[in-house]
């Protein structure tokens, strides 16, 4: 395939699913969900293919692709994959495709919601093949609208409002993007001076961030820190999270936990830290502190949620105050960890979400009070509930426990007692996983659900792809680690020769 | 084929994970033939490790060097772990024994979940359970040994809380994962030190390199990693005061009971401590914590079983003490002694477990020993094969736990821990009680006319037999004067203790003051006046026994009081703070700046006017007091 422009296919192909259901009779649901599934399974199929044709042992940008665009912003289509984007580009498709498969029983116009879907998807894509700032910031403000949408129309309404929880997500990014876009541009304008001409790929911001003056970096990654940061739900900056989870429809959760929130980590990763180091250094204590603040306070709170939605929310920032506790490891394990418990997370929040979807598609609730037993009635749903469970805990053997381990080694070695705290969350994971569990599934069955029918067909496709990815992934672990260790390597070489470096511009 | 098996051990843990692939995904509806892969994948497993362990106990290359096989499991710059299968006297021991008993309890499911609805399910699990357990036998690394450590806790939540629909199933199971949770973060804290400070997990360099220590830590750093190495198998092994899961996993069914909670999981703390000895011998500390751990649960948990009334329970508590003797071995440095106990401990606790099983089939499940009575008139098989468990676990010759027990009595007295030795004498004494009131309650005395017992089928007394026979003569490759065991299994260097036959005699007639105790006060007295007389006369000391010190209240109490106390607060603190004061706050200041901007919106045509006005004077007084080329930059660049 050489020479064959794979990701602007990838990218391309939902769009295409949506071009062509705007044709499609509104009244045609079945068909437009066919096709909504055959382009998402396209982009899966292509981007597996380039996960698995990656060269790991040659490591840095492949399958590129470089068109000039705006010249005088120094603007090219520019798309690209390392080992730190292609593992969010495969959890970006391996999701979407199950979304839209969670979503089969959608009644209410499909079509307009698999259009959005499809864009939604395309968009978050977008921004990890981009290896231009502006095609992403570009792609990042495409995900924003869909997903606005897609919450207030067929979402739900429990303790906050669809509208409140659509209003609050929406202008909570927006906020957050708005500083991200300050600090970009700023970077920008300086990067362009020390460049000598305006560049927007982030390899050549990188070689002008690094040259930055201290002062510069750090008031920079503090711009990005907070965009980036309240996108990954970095606490304190984190409320817009559980709500807006509980609030949107199955398949925007899934999309939202999944991979969506995983662009901020990966914007700290790939371009906050690898463009402003000496910034990254300085921050590093801060991003550690908040992240085991997070970890442990969302762990607490999961624990006293009653609402299925959102526990699975809270946890997933949890989750994620670990990725920015090994982000802040500063360190090449600590990196990797970052990288790989972002894609372990997206996939066992995706499966915790569909399941929770389906659950509450059957029994119309997802009080936990009102449930109960249900691993009678539909043994195949308790299943995929508690694969993600014992996922969500890092239970050995699945997925996420490895990239957790990782994680605990670097920020272990640099922080001691303060990644004991956030070590300690483990437990709190296992009590709020289990609990959720044991009274959801277990238990005396109750008659009023007697008749649910499990699980089965179309419904089965989330469990049964990303169900493998967990085991999966949990048994070898290499798959992913090869892939993720020869972008991070590289990444932390030229941070940390950067560092030593200590900026140009004093 | 010795050679073989022993160059592929690693089927040895694959075999049973085939057997539960095959059933989850293609045998389930089927539920003999998935019983049928289910012991098939583990008696096979079992000639391969018979085989290996043939090989390895011919050789005595292997106390030396174990063999080794290993693959790097994943790789990143600084971090690199292995998987990989050792095979040394030890883990061979272990493989052998586990196999062993587990297909022989294999069998005995067969029978025993006849009927079950989840018949399919529940040998998946215990395949599940086969793979985990052996995986952890033949770990090379200690994070491989840490995943399978996880793994049969998880088999372990899903077999007690097997019968999910009960609520207090449910219940032991979540609480047997969290609290081996606990302890677990104890140990994984213990193995990222271990990775930081040394660099590797794979045994046999840790073993090579902890052997200089000083070289890469302190001693005081040294100590902390022991102890927090030494917090994951008081969780896993039930060690005081993490010992309240295992009582309450007797909700599962009882195979498992016996498999899991006896024979093989339950003591994989103590096969975790034995294969980093290397690093507990270093640090006398927690040396002697391993064996005050274990002494005193050895007494404690006796101390509760003699006042307990449910069958498994009493078995639960007594392999609470049991364990604790093989901890009590080990922080004595004894590994010869500790694995013997385990080894033999291994049979006649398997045995007692299925005896109960195949009571509680008989009775159907009415547990409560003082409703039982005479049963072995009726179940003569159980009866018997329970009689010879109940010698064995005494300490009667030349029973298994006699010669296992004598040789931990041996280490206590030979290292000069007197008190150590006196609370371990004490707990023989008191087992011997309690099993033995155990089974004239049970077994012997009046029938009781509303039990309608019978002899449970062939599937399920073939197996006991055959244990009964190896809780005989289990112990009989390592008696005083033909120590088979004691050249193949030990740390540093074979240790042979003269017989020492005041000890001897000394456990002996513990034994049988313990069994002779017993009988005066629940067989030749038909009324049983005098127990009940001396329950009453103590009734403060038999009223927090049989509430089990209070413990599990204490926990709970906890529990409840300080974590969902946190839970609430938290949550609170985000909906009300963070949610209310910050972020929505946030909001009315935008609103309300919003709302007196409004103000200014007058709609007048005049107001506007003026307003502009004042713009361009602002503009032109700001030209007017700056120098040409700033107000050029002000204005655009127009010039």
């Amino acid at each position: 395939m050489n020479g064959f422009p794979v990701l602007t296919t990838i990218l391309l192909a939902p769009v295409a699913a949506a071009l062509i259901m705007t044709f499609i009779p509104r009244n045609e649901s079945k068909l437009i969900k066919c096709i909504a599934a055959v382009g998402t399974f396209v982009s899966m199929a292509l981007s597996l293919y380039v996960y698995f044709s990656y060269d790991t042992a040659l490591g840095g940008l492949q399958f590129a692709e470089k068109i000039p665009w705006i010249r005088d912003l120094g603007v090219n289509w520019f798309l690209a994959v390392d080992g730190i984007s292609l593992p969010m580009l495969l959890l970006t498709n391996l999701i979407g495709f199950s979304a839209v498969f969670a979503s089969w029983n959608v009644d209410n116009r499909p079509r307009e919601f698999f259009i959005l879907l499809c864009l939604l998807i395309t968009g978050v894509m977008g921004t990890f093949v981009a290896h231009d700032l502006f095609i992403f910031l570009l792609f990042y403000e495409v995900v924003v609208i869909p997903i606005y949408i897609l919450v207030i129309i067929w979402g739900s309404s429990k303790r906050v409002t669809k509208e409140y929880a659509g209003m609050k997500l929406t202008i909570y990014l927006l906020i957050g993007s708005a500083f991200l876009l300050v600090g970009v541009i700023a970077f920008f304008v300086k990067a362009a001076g020390v460049l000598g001409q305006p560049n927007m790929s982030f390899t050549a911001l990188a070689e002008a961030g690094k040259q930055l003056s201290a002062f510069d970096q750090t008031w920079l990654f503090a711009l990005m820190l907070f965009g980036f940061g309240s996108l990954v739900s970095m606490w304190p900056f984190h409320s817009w999270s559980p709500d807006g989870y509980a609030g949107a429809p199955t398949a925007v959760s899934m999309i939202h936990a999944g991979v969506l929130k995983k662009i901020g980590g990966y914007g700290l990763v790939k371009i906050a830290l690898y463009m402003l180091p000496v910034g990254a250094k300085f921050w590093a204590p801060y991003m550690a502190v908040l992240g085991v603040a997070g970890v442990t306070y969302a762990a607490f709170a999961a624990l006293a949620q009653k609402d299925l939605k959102y526990i699975v929310g809270y946890s997933s920032v949890s989750h994620m105050g670990y990725v920015m506790l090994a982000i802040g490891s500063f360190s090449v394990i600590g990196i990797n960890g970052a990288v790989a418990n972002m894609f372990a997370h997206g996939v066992m929040a995706a499966l915790f979400f569909s399941t929770v979807g389906f659950i509450y598609e059957k029994t119309h609730t997802r009080w936990i009070p009102d449930l109960g037993g249900l691993a009678r009635q539909v043994p195949r749903l308790a299943v995929a509930f508690m694969l993600a469970a014992l996922a969500s805990l890092g239970l050995p053997g699945l997925i996420s426990f490895i990239p957790e381990f990782t994680i605990f080694v670097a920020s272990f070695k640099v922080y001691g007692g303060l990644a004991v705290i956030g070590i300690a969350g483990i437990i709190l994971t296992a009590l709020y996983a289990l609990r959720a569990g044991a009274n959801t599934l277990f238990g005396p069955p109750r008659e009023e659900y007697d008749h649910l029918e499990d699980i089965r067909g179309p419904e089965m496709v989330p469990l049964v792809v990303l169900g493998t990815v967990l085991v999966v992934g949990g048994i070898l672990p290499s798959l992913l680690f090869d892939m993720v260790n020869s972008g991070a390597a590289t990444l932390m070489t030229h941070v940390e020769s950067a560092v030593k470096l200590g900026g140009v511009f004093k | 084929m010795v050679e073989f098996a022993m160059h592929n051990a690693w089927l040895v843990p694959l075999l049973p994970a085939l057997s539960f692939l095959i059933i989850i995904f293609l045998t389930k509806p089927w539920k003999k033939l998935s019983a049928l892969v289910c012991v098939a994948g583990m008696v096979l497993s079992c000639v391969i490790a018979t085989l290996a362990a043939y090989g390895v106990f011919t050789n005595h290359e292997f106390t030396e060097k174990p063999l080794v096989y290993s693959v790097r499991w994943f790789s990143m710059a600084g971090l690199n772990i292995d998987v990989g299968v050792q095979l040394d006297p030890t883990s061979a021991m272990m493989m052998f024994m586990v196999t062993l008993v587990a297909s022989l309890i294999f069998i005995y499911a067969t029978g025993y979940m006849e009927g079950d609805p989840g018949y399919s399910v529940f040998f998946s699990y215990l395949s599940l359970f086969g793979a985990s357990m052996l995986l952890l036998v033949v770990s090379s690394n200690l994070l491989q040994m840490f995943v399978a450590w996880e793994l049969v806790g998880l088999c372990s939540y899903l077999l007690i809380g097997f019968y999910s629909h009960k609520i207090s199933a449910r219940e032991a199971a979540k609480k047997a994962f969290i609290t081996c949770r606990v302890a677990d973060f104890g140990l994984l804290l213990g193995l990222l030190s271990l990775q930081i400070v040394f660099g590797t997990l794979n045994l046999t360099e840790l073993a090579e390199k902890i052997s200089h220590f000083e070289q890469y830590t302190t001693m005081g750093i040294l100590t902390l990693i022991a102890l927090l190495v030494f917090a994951g198998p008081i969780g896993k092994s039930g060690q005081f005061p993490l010992h309240v899961w295992l009582p309450d996993a007797m909700e599962g069914p009882t195979p498992v009971s016996a498999l899991i909670h006896a024979a093989t999981m339950v003591v994989a703390g103590v096969y975790l401590v034995g294969r980093t000895l290397f690093l507990f011998h270093e640090v006398p500390t927690a040396m002697e914590l391993v064996a005050v751990t274990g002494g005193f649960t050895a007494l404690f948990a006796a101390s509760i079983a003699i006042t307990q009334r449910e069958i498994k329970r009493i078995l639960a508590y007594s392999t609470v003490s049991q364990i604790g003797y093989m901890m009590l071995a080990l922080g004595l440095g004894s590994l010869t002694a500790s694995m013997f106990h385990l080894w033999t401990h291994a049979f006649f606790k398997a045995l007692m477990f299925l005896c109960a099983g195949s009571v509680l089939h008989a009775l159907h499940h009415k547990a409560d020993v003082w409703e039982m009575g005479g049963l072995i008139k009726k179940m003569p098989i159980t009866g018997w094969t329970f009689v010879v468990g109940g010698l064995a676990i005494a300490g009667v010759p030349p029973f298994a736990g006699f010669w296992s027990k004598d040789e931990i009595l041996l280490a206590a007295f030979d290292t000069g821990h007197y008190v150590l030795f006196g609370m371990a004498a004490l707990t023989a004494f008191m087992t011997a009680f309690y099993m033995w009131r155990l089974i004239f309650l049970a077994l012997f005395g009046d029938e009781k006319p509303e039990n309608h017992p019978h002899e449970s089928p062939l599937n399920m007394t073939l197996p006991l037999i055959a244990l009964a026979v190896l809780s005989a003569v289990g112990g009989l490759v390592g008696t005083p004067w033909a120590p088979f065991w004691q050249e193949w299994i030990f740390f540093g260097h074979p240790h042979h203790a003269d017989p020492n036959y005041l000890i001897m005699i000394g456990s002996v007639v513990l034994a049988l003051a313990g069994i002779y105790l017993a009988y005066n006060l629940y067989c030749a007295d038909k009324t049983r006046a005098k127990a009940h007389a001396l329950a009453e006369r103590y009734r403060f000391f038999w009223t927090v026994s049989y509430n089990k010190y209070y413990i599990d209240e204490i926990y709970l109490w906890f529990n409840h009081t300080f974590i969902d106390g946190a839970a609430r607060l938290f949550y609170l603190f985000d909906i009300y703070v963070v949610d209310g004061v910050f972020v929505n706050g946030i909001a009315a200041i935008t609103r309300l700046s919003g709302e007196g901007l409004r103000v200014t919106q007058t709609g007048r045509l005049q107001n506007y006017a003026l307003v502009f006005f004042l713009g361009v004077l602002a503009v032109a007084v700001v030209l007017a007091f700056t120098d040409p080329s700033t107000a050029a930059g002000l204005t655009g660049g127009v010039k």
